[in-house]
């Protein structure tokens, strides 16, 4: 038992290590490498799709097959629970 | 068991706090593409006001007035609309923004900068919101009244 | 060069797994699951912050040096799936305590 406790600490410090470790080859907070993208929705998402808020555009236009599977989630989960607690409702 | 709620007082408190809950709620969600905010945020703090019910009318009292049906047919509705406005403009791809740019219903043309915002634009966004709203509310609500009537059954 | 919002992300997410691994009680599971996904949105929004932007929305916007918007519409559908998913493990606890009369994890085995 104390045997499995340790080995279970030992991973989760030898996870901890990596993850810290991993920060130190991430880019510098505050100058993003590749935001070419973004530019561009930044630039023409209000000419191309009308809105001002340019997370809504990349939300319902540019991304919405996103967003209607993260809608269709959210509705199976609710389907679920209203399945689950059924039978306790008479 | 019988659950009679709380006082009468927090009752009262809790019908009168839903008008501006809900035109909150509305307004986020109605200026979702000018401000911060949008379906999500909307839907979420509209459910909200459900939640209060929920502790102040306790569980028998609360479903006299909340109905899980309608609820869950909101939320069917939701989705629907939201799916069917994104099929809506299979003319030129899925999701495509069929309103925008029209120069009439939402369609208003809207040039690149900072502009004090105008409701009347952003093509099927406002609509989308609206539908997503609707979604969220109606299945945040119904997740909660159905958590929380299951609650205290200890016998079953 | 370490930057120390990255760093709280690895702790975040160190300890919602520590939560998972050591902890008997399945609420408390459950909220290290929810606190691996706040971990990770954190992760999401650093990694589009630029030095300077404002919130990309132009409503009497000061100026148009913007933070990018694609990390942040997907941590708002992050957000939501894990609320979705936090809903439905509760809903399960629930059942779980209703036939054990239990939360601990230890004491019943889950395929008994």
């Amino acid at each position: 038992m104390c045997k499995v406790k340790a080995i279970k600490a030992l991973t989760l410090l030898a996870l901890l290590a990596m993850l810290v470790g991993t920060t130190v080859y991430m880019h510098d907070f505050g100058s993003p490498e590749n935001a070419a993208m973004d530019d561009y929705f930044i630039q023409n998402g209000q000419a191309e799709t009308g809105s001002n808020n340019i997370v809504a555009a990349v939300l319902f236009d540019y991304r919405g097959l996103d967003t209607i599977g993260e809608a269709s989630v959210l509705f199976a989960a609710a389907c679920a629970i209203f399945l689950l607690f059924r039978r306790s409702e008479e | 068991m019988s659950d009679e709620g709380m006082s009468v007082i927090v009752k009262t408190v809790s019908c009168v706090l839903v008008v501006p809950t809900v035109v909150f709620g509305l307004y986020v969600i109605m200026h979702g593409h000018l401000t911060p905010g949008g379906g999500f945020p909307g839907g979420a703090v509209m459910a909200t006001i459900v939640a209060l019910f929920l502790v102040a009318y306790g569980k028998d009292g609360s479903r006299k007035i909340l109905k899980k049906d309608c609820l869950s047919a909101a939320e069917s509705i939701g989705l629907l609309l939201f799916a069917a406005l994104a099929f809506a403009g299979i003319s030129v791809t899925f999701f495509s923004n069929f309103l925008a740019n029209t120069g009439n219903w939402f369609g208003t043309v809207i040039p690149f900068g900072p502009n004090p915002g105008y409701l009347v634009s952003g093509g099927v966004l406002p609509l989308m919101n609206i539908a997503v709203g609707i979604e969220v509310f109606a299945a945040l609500s119904a997740i909660m009244i159905l958590m929380f009537s299951y609650s205290g059954d200890d016998s079953k | 060069m370490i930057s120390i919002h990255f760093v709280a992300v690895a702790l975040l997410i160190s300890l919602g797994i520590y939560a998972v691994v050591f902890r008997r009680n399945l609420i408390k599971i459950v909220m290290g699951i929810s606190v691996i996904g706040s971990g990770v949105n954190l992760f999401l929004v650093s990694l589009g912050y630029r030095e300077g932007g404002i919130a990309p929305i132009f409503t009497n916007a000061p100026q148009t040096a913007m933070v990018l918007p694609v990390p942040q519409a997907l941590t708002l559908t992050s957000i939501v799936i894990g609320l979705a998913v936090t809903a439905l493990m509760l809903s399960f606890t629930i059942m779980l305590y209703g036939h054990w009369k239990s939360l601990d994890t230890r004491k019943r085995r889950l395929l008994e």
